[in-house]
């Protein structure tokens, strides 16, 4: 009697040793992290993210897996909520790479997320891809860290361009968040790119205020009053509307533009008919789509009753990236330290790559050269293709 | 250089963009300094109660614009609007004190602040989990008319605001001083453990200041609404701060000088904002605000013993 329960006990302890080997060699499972703002201040961000990363999945599923080397693997998407704050972001990346092992990471979006988040990306050795993250700081001095849309840098004059040519103002007023990366970047750009075109003192009101602030009343006093012509406000879509509002409710008759932190879809649905007629520059407009991007747009909008906006574009694209740069990489080891450096490599080499939100090629700082699109919100409400602005 | 039109002008242009920011802080204010001179704690969970009430401004708006919109004339929208908002929302007032101080009331001061905390958490999450993230855009009760005299814009809005503001206050300090009520909730904050010996319960008199308390709030929330019509579940954390610095300069349990001080903060914020950089502005308008209460540390109308009282 004895002598089975010893030779049980003895049994289980082999089974159990070789249980997990057995499983880990039976099946690698090519793990994708997104890390998206589901909740906190920016919301919509974070359900775009996570809605065309579910319909990449879909489609991955359909072809029954990932084929790298010849041999399909199945794809688990990892997707962490940031609270679209820069502490919950890092938390976020720091659980999927020692967690979860995840061999990609999506995500965050926006630049307050995706600068602390990228340090840890980078430090950890794993690919990193924001999708709508314009700061230049996101992916400076980092080698794993790539980005899927242009920088600040370049949308700033753009927008200098576009409202000389478009309006023939020479002077122009500024009315930024102090306390957020991204506005706060493209407002320093756009001032030097303005002041550099139009003369020094040409921004004749540069105005700040900080995160939450619901009331701009002194700022716009100021800004009605330094004479300017036309506003530029790179702020997103919870203050958008209070912010035109609020000026036209001060007397402000001018042109306002914005930038691509306009382009979510509930800009509109809270700015209601005020906001018609204001440009901005993005990245893709739905209005007048073409190919491949017009697919996505329809199938986005059947699935889930609205017409995605850019996050969800660059989202789709940087997870398309990620696909190609796994599969150019040849092959999966199960080592994941290495298979991560792999497609880091492979990544980088990308040419020409054909996204629904344009042509891309990375440069070595893993910044893609592409193009910018000017948008005007028109009478329906609708974001519709204006002109179009390559560097 | 510039005439004294354009400085006159520029000035009352802020001193009206001064005076609708105050309204709101001195309404939201007005609830801190009731609950201190009744029960003598501050009600942090006091900003999401407006949070909340706003929330139920915006249902109530939502819903009567749906049913009455075109049969009622607009002002008449508005005010039941404005009542049955005020009535629902002062039973939040009632349910934060009987669930959460009421238990509490024995406990040291300290047990009671962080329960206000916890509460305006659970109210943040709660409406986080019921509505979602998403944004919400409180409808416009009346349409926004704006008017330029002489170089100053305002809107109807703007003006209805700040003239509400000042009759609630008004209405709130006839309540106080010629009603049964008002006159047990005086008494209440000279002495609140002779009151109750007397048979003035301090359980009735405790939920109903709470209520008001509420229903100012939710007022302010519909107005509120109609300035800044984005609602979002954290919405109250700042404002009920801020709120919060105005009762203390106002004066511990000073009714009076929690409106005062209420108007005199966004005074303090537009102007500062208007004459120095506007990224300083909240760094030299509390600095101001620290350096008054430094020189007097009860407030404007602050009772002279309340500073030897616990917090």
């Amino acid at each position: 009697m004895r002598k089975i329960a010893l030779l049980t006990a003895a049994a289980l302890c082999v089974a159990m040793i070789l249980t997990p080997a057995a499983f880990s060699a039976r099946k690698t499972i090519i793990k994708i992290g997104i890390n998206a703002p589901l909740t906190g201040d920016i919301p919509k961000v974070g359900e775009g993210s996570k809605y065309a990363a579910m319909l990449w999945l879909e489609d991955i599923e359909k072809m029954g897996g990932l084929e790298v080397g010849g041999k399909k693997y199945e794809v688990d998407l990892i997707i962490e909520d940031n609270e679209s704050k820069a502490e919950s972001a890092v938390k976020a990346n720091t659980k999927m790479i020692t967690q979860d092992d995840v061999l990609a990471i999506i995500g965050p979006q926006s630049s307050k997320q995706a600068v602390p988040a990228g340090e840890v990306a980078n430090k950890y050795k794993t690919v990193m891809i924001s999708p709508w993250s314009t700061n230049p700081n996101t992916t400076m001095d980092r080698p794993f860290v790539f980005r899927g849309c242009f920088l600040d840098p370049f949308q700033g004059p753009v927008v200098a361009n576009f409202i000389t040519e478009e309006f023939g103002s020479t002077k122009a007023a500024v009315l930024y968040d102090v306390a957020s990366d991204y506005p706060k970047g493209l407002a320093e750009v756009f001032k030097e790119a303005w002041e550099k075109k139009h003369g020094a003192g040409s921004v004749v009101a540069y105005e700040s205020f900080t995160t939450k602030d619901t009331d701009f009343s002194s700022q716009l006093t100021k800004i009605v009053k330094s004479g300017a012509e036309v506003l530029f406000t790179p702020q997103y879509y919870n203050e958008v509307p209070l912010i035109v509002q609020q000026a036209k409710d001060l007397g402000w008759k001018g042109p306002i533009v914005g930038s691509d932190s306009w382009g979510s879809a509930e800009t509109v649905e809270l700015c209601g008919d005020a906001c018609y007629g204001l440009f901005f520059s993005s990245h893709y407009a739905a209005a007048g789509a073409k190919g491949a991007t017009k697919a996505f747009i329809d199938r986005y909008e059947k699935t889930y009753g609205y017409i995605p906006d850019d996050v969800a574009a660059l989202t789709w694209d940087a997870l398309q990236l990620a696909q190609k740069a796994i599969q150019d990489a040849g092959k999966i080891t199960g080592r994941v330290e290495k298979d991560r450096k792999a497609v880091r490599d492979a990544l980088a080499k990308i040419k020409d790559f054909n996204g629904i939100t344009g042509k891309m090629t990375f440069t070595e700082e893993g910044d893609p050269i592409k193009c910018a699109v000017i948008v005007k919100i028109n009478d329906q409400g609708k974001y519709e293709f204006y002109k179009s602005s390559c560097p | 250089m510039e005439s004294l039109t354009d400085i006159l002008q520029y000035f009352i242009q802020n001193l009206i963009n001064a005076a609708q920011r105050g309204s709101f802080y001195a309404v939201i204010s007005i609830g801190y300094s009731m609950v201190y001179g009744v029960l003598m704690l501050f009600n942090f969970a006091h900003g999401d109660i407006f949070m909340v009430g706003t929330y139920i401004g915006f249902g109530i708006a939502t819903l009567f614009l749906a049913i009455f919109a075109g049969l009622l004339p607009a002002p008449l929208i508005f005010l039941s609007t404005v009542v049955v908002t005020m009535f629902l929302a002062s039973w939040i007032g009632v349910f934060v004190e009987v669930a959460g101080y009421r238990p509490l009331r024995q406990a040291p001061r300290a047990s009671a602040a962080i329960t206000g905390l916890m509460i305006g958490i659970i109210f943040e999450t709660g409406i986080l989990i019921l509505l979602g993230a998403k944004r919400l855009s409180f409808p416009p009760l009346m349409e926004s008319v704006t008017y330029n005299i002489g170089g100053v814009y305002f809107t109807n809005v703007k003006v209805m605001i700040i003239i509400i503001s000042l009759l609630l206050m008004l209405a709130l300090h006839g309540f106080i001083q010629k009603t049964k009520w008002g006159m047990a909730m005086r008494a209440m904050s000279y002495d609140f453990l002779a009151v109750p010996l007397m048979g003035v319960s301090i359980n009735i008199i405790a939920p109903l200041t709470f209520a008001v308390g509420a229903g100012l709030a939710s007022v302010a929330g519909i107005l509120y609404g109609q300035a800044y019509p984005i609602l979002d579940p954290y919405m109250g954390v700042i404002i009920g701060w801020k709120a919060f610095v105005a009762a203390i300069l106002g004066g511990r349990g000073s009714i009076k000088g929690a409106a005062l001080a209420g108007y005199l903060l966004g005074f303090i914020e537009i102007f500062v904002a208007t004459i120095f950089p506007s990224t300083l502005r909240d760094l030299i308008a509390y600095s101001i605000i620290l350096i008054i209460l430094t020189f007097r540390p009860r407030g404007f109308f602050g009772m002279e013993h309340s500073t030897k009282l616990r917090l």
